[in-house]
């Protein structure tokens, strides 16, 4: 099919392409933008509104002046609409807002705050039966979202090119073209039109203290996550941080935001490690805290397989033994009375044997197995795990030796108890009440430091480079003198020996070790395939991917009861959604975001690697 | 075809103790085989060159000598010590290499990759690096320097933090020649440095050829660019058919009947090539090299196959096609060229395509 050059089409197409106008053609640039500010403020005027007569929704939203539950959500993104909307103006004092263009941010925020507003707003329809239940509140904070979306996407951008439609292609050939046209122009509608401006030199307790702020919002959007109180609040949440942080990524926050933590890295771990350790000060009982250990040693793990994965390349469909090894092992000298040994180890001697058992099975799986390459490896340990809770299941005294009691499991895990600190009673500090989950969730705490740790400091270290090497060419490895297999290796057994190390305390927290915790998949998150996807989720081969994706994969299924078996049908749609549209994670190494957006312009140089 | 080694003695002033002693090299895959009884010896300050037409096996000889391949007869002796059959315990003896497709590590960065060619060099393990000793913090700027070193000389100290695929392709294959030579080596063996390159590319690479002589190391390289050969190695050998057909300086070389023949096929007066030609081309997947005739020896071998050598051929083609009228050394074999127009009308001839190229 040859194109030809007298096109009517083609001739008439590029025109509107030259004028800057917006998504939403009728309304002018300069009322759309008064437009968004208005409905900003209106809809932040009325989350001070009663939107429903009754109590009976969660949350109770009949009170004028006390936004509660989703209002407050909506509040925050009627005032991040606002404040883009002022900074896009130019106002003073909000230019600082938007270092990297206003339009993207504001339309983002919009889209957001309209998300949350009409998501509240139809959730409360539908609870009670009809929009009628609505007061006149909610009506107007409808209304005053829709508005500020429909500026927001008046607002003119500068379109993309688009490459005229070819007249003798079939018409599904032609449909395809135009959808990928509006397609790419809708893209455009939401790119950043710059990149964000650096920051200004200062001092650097100023930089500190700035760290330390960004620090302190992420912990209360973690802190207001996790003790969200029903669906509604907590699907809420998602809309609101998701179509948020995208929002305030778009205005150049979070680079500018990057640079500084980058800047002093060190003392932002350690500063993320404060705001985390704050985390049981701000719950009033246990609940929650209960919700932070099992997600940290989800995540724990999941970092230790990010050195096997992300590191190393090498794919471990059986990760999940590992901890379980660790975790059987705890539990066997821990003094459990349905533990075959008999014998009570001190916490440092019991952690030593968990993490001692587990690299010992890390080394004997990897032996054989390491010289297998690809897919044959992940056949191998996804073989592995399954053999593992086979055996543990027979090890039962009738099928085999008297080990692990078999289904049951060991039951009864004592309580750690460290120099006479007993983690299962409650202690008061500085008028602070330290439940038992929360004494568990310091110590995983200081078990995550080590991980990180190991992390950081082998990933940048001569071991770490031959991992990355042998992840991206073994041949050419091997030819620079890397030992692919002893490297390969150590990267298994050290990855085996973290999950181990969480594993001893997992034991203890769940009172009981039982062969079912350890399954390739399963609803419950600590399971090969959710590690696996908390690494990918999360962003392969860096420190905090990990960590958001096990939050993510934990918090999902644990707060959405209501979803049930569509459970694991949802999150394969959402794996399969940011597969194709985010592939490096939602925390993007700099290395993989290069490898996999080489197509879109990207700063050809990486200024100091990792995340 | 025969070995003949009569060149051995009478080569240009060997100037050290050998380096690389290669003696009665044999491969086999199956049923075939890519060489045979090869022997070689590269001297210390020398270099040497590999031709032969593709599907030599040349490759082949050069993955023995790595340890990426073990050669089923013969041994390799690297000063004296016969060498371990593995790739990397070679490379830890003090033999580096280049692939002849890159193969660079292309998500990391240019100095990452110099820095992974310095890993025989370093010791630190897993534990000094968890610890962060002094001794680790010493080693690992010392590495930096001697990669930042490395990368000042091939020019690239301004690109140490791009990504190694984001270079263009004459730098690439110069970060895989510093990355090889980060790991210290006493000999480096070039698989095709100037594979697609453009002239003055290939004479910067020329150049740091010679520079990497001077620092000391010896050199093996591999190429099909007959000119940028000849002008580079003391001494050149011929590998046709997985045996050596000839080794000894240019002129030698150059002027050796059956050179010209492996590369161009037989004089015409014999009227065999073009019989020769026609079946062999039709028969791509013969196995036996025997009856491979050289004019048409690319074909078949697909794994010696360059791709990046095919791809700038045309771009370059004008370039060599007016050179050698000029330039002395293809002398020899601009006649012979012209003597063979008579085969050369089989519709394509790859051989002297492939002669031409670079």
């Amino acid at each position: 099919m040859t194109t030809i050059s007298e096109n009517p089409k083609a001739s008439a197409a590029p025109e509107p392409a030259a004028e800057a106008t917006g998504l939403i053609g009728f309304i002018p640039a300069t009322a759309a933008r008064a437009l968004t500010l208005g409905g900003g403020v209106l809809t932040v005027v009325s989350c001070f509104l009663a939107w429903t007569w009754t109590p009976r929704f969660p949350g109770d939203l009949t009170y004028y002046g006390s936004p509660a539950g989703l209002q407050m959500q909506v509040l925050v993104t009627g005032v991040l609409t606002a404040l883009f909307a002022l900074s896009s103006y130019g106002v003073r004092g909000t230019r600082w807002l938007t270092p990297a263009g206003g339009d993207a941010a504001l339309k983002l925020a919009a889209l957001a705050n309209f998300a949350i507003t009409w998501f509240t707003v139809g959730a409360i329809s539908i609870q009670l039966g009809g929009p009628v239940n609505l007061e006149p509140g909610g009506a107007v904070v409808a209304l005053a979202s829709l508005l500020a979306l429909l500026g927001a996407l008046a607002l003119p951008f500068e379109r993309p090119k688009v490459l005229p439609v070819d007249p003798e292609d079939t018409s599904w050939d032609q449909f395809k073209h135009r959808a990928g046209n509006g397609w790419a122009s809708f893209r455009a509608a939401f790119a950043t039109t710059g990149t964000a401006r650096r920051l200004p030199t200062m001092h650097s307790s100023v930089e500190i203290l700035i760290i330390a702020g960004v620090l302190a919002i992420a912990l209360g959007v973690f802190t207001y996550g996790v003790g969200t109180e029903y669906d509604e609040l907590f699907l809420g949440f998602l809309i609101t941080a998701g179509l948020g942080f995208a929002a305030v990524s778009k205005s150049g926050l979070v680079a500018q935001a990057t640079q500084l933590t980058s800047k002093h890295q060190n003392l932002s771990i350690a500063g993320a490690f404060t705001a985390a350790a704050l985390f049981p000060f701000t719950q009033t009982d246990d609940q929650y805290a209960t919700l932070g250990v099992y997600i940290l040693i989800f995540a724990t793990v999941a970092l230790g397989l990010n050195i096997v994965v992300g590191l190393a390349g090498l794919l471990d469909l059986g990760y999940v033994a590992f901890l379980g090894v660790g975790a059987y092992a705890a539990a066997l000298v821990s003094g459990a009375p349905s533990s075959p040994f008999g014998v009570h180890f001190p916490f440092w001697a019991a952690i030593l044997v968990g993490a001692g058992a587990s690299l010992v099975f890390g080394v004997l799986i990897g032996a054989p197995t390491l010289r297998l390459r690809g897919d044959y490896l992940a056949i191998v340990t996804l073989g592995f795990g399954e053999i593992f809770r086979i055996a543990v299941m027979n090890t039962d005294g009738t099928s085999g030796p008297d080990i692990t009691n078999g289904s049951n499991g060991i039951s009864s895990i004592p309580n750690l108890n460290i120099l006479g600190f007993d983690f299962g009673a409650a202690h008061s500090i500085a008028g602070f009440t330290i439940g038992r989950f929360a004494n568990y969730f310091f110590l995983m705490l200081l078990i995550m430091a080590v991980v990180v740790l190991v992390f950081r400091r082998s990933g940048d270290s001569r071991i770490g480079r031959a991992w990355v090497a042998i992840r991206e060419d073994e041949t050419a490895a091997l030819a620079m003198g890397i030992n692919g297999f002893r490297v390969k290796l150590i990267a298994f057994a050290l990855g085996a020996g973290l999950a181990g190390l969480a594993g001893t305390v997992q034991a203890h927290v769940t009172y009981t070790v039982t062969p079912e915790q350890y399954l390739f998949a399963g609803p419950i998150p600590p399971n090969s395939a959710f590690l696996l996807a908390a690494v990918v989720l999360g962003g392969m081969g860096t420190m905090s991917g990990p960590l958001v994706g096990a939050s993510l994969l934990f918090l999902i299924p644990n707060k959405l009861q209501f979803m049930g078996e569509y459970q694991l049908f949802a999150f394969g749609v959402a794996l399969i959604l940011l597969m194709r549209f985010r592939p490096e994670g939602i925390i993007a190494n700099r290395r993989n975001q290069l490898e996999f957006h080489e197509k879109d312009e990207t700063p050809a140089t990486l200024a100091k690697a990792g995340a | 075809m025969t070995t003949t080694t009569k060149t051995a003695g009478a080569t240009t002033a060997p100037t050290g103790e050998t380096v690389l002693d290669a003696r009665g090299v044999t491969m086999r895959f199956g049923g075939l085989t890519a060489v045979r009884d090869v022997n070689l010896t590269v001297n210390s300050g020398e270099i040497v060159g590999l031709i032969g037409p593709n599907g030599a096996g040349k490759t082949t000889f050069f993955n023995c000598l790595t340890g990426l391949y073990v050669p089923t007869e013969g041994e390799v002796r690297y000063k004296g010590t016969v060498l371990p059959p593995t790739s990397y315990k070679v490379t830890d003896a003090g033999i580096a290499r280049t692939f002849q497709n890159i193969r660079l590590f292309h998500n990391m960065t240019v100095l990452e990759n110099v820095l992974v060619g310095r890993h025989t060099r370093m010791k630190q393990g897993l534990w000094s690096a968890l610890l962060r000793l002094p001794s680790f913090k010493k080693a690992e700027a010392e590495a930096s320097k001697r990669a930042m070193e490395l990368l000042e000389f091939i020019g690239l100290q301004d690109k140490a933090q791009h990504l190694a695929k984001n270079l263009p392709y004459g730098e690439q294959r110069k970060l895989e020649i510093a990355r090889a030579l980060a790991s210290d080596p006493g000999l480096i063996l070039l698989d095709e440095p100037t594979a697609g390159m453009n002239p003055q590319e290939t004479r910067a690479a020329e150049e740091l050829i010679f520079a990497i002589r001077d620092m000391g190391i010896a050199v093996l390289v591999i190429e099909h660019d007959m000119r940028f050969i000849f002008n580079l190695c003391d001494r050149v050998a011929v590998l046709v058919q997985g045996q050596k057909l000839i080794e000894g300086d240019s002129q030698t070389v150059q002027s050796d009947e059956r050179v010209i023949a492996a590369y161009l096929g037989e004089p015409v007066e014999a009227d065999a090539p073009s019989a020769e030609a026609t079946p062999a081309e039709a028969t791509p997947a013969e196995a036996t090299p025997a009856t491979d005739a050289a004019p048409a020896t690319d074909a078949p071998e697909a794994e010696e196959t360059d791709e990046a050598d095919e791809a700038p051929e045309p771009a370059e083609d004008p370039e060599t096609d007016e050179a050698p009228a000029s330039d002395e050394t293809p002398a020899d074999e601009a006649p012979a060229s012209d003597e063979t127009p008579a085969s050369e009308d089989t519709p394509h001839d790859p051989a002297s395509g492939k002669e031409n190229d670079a």
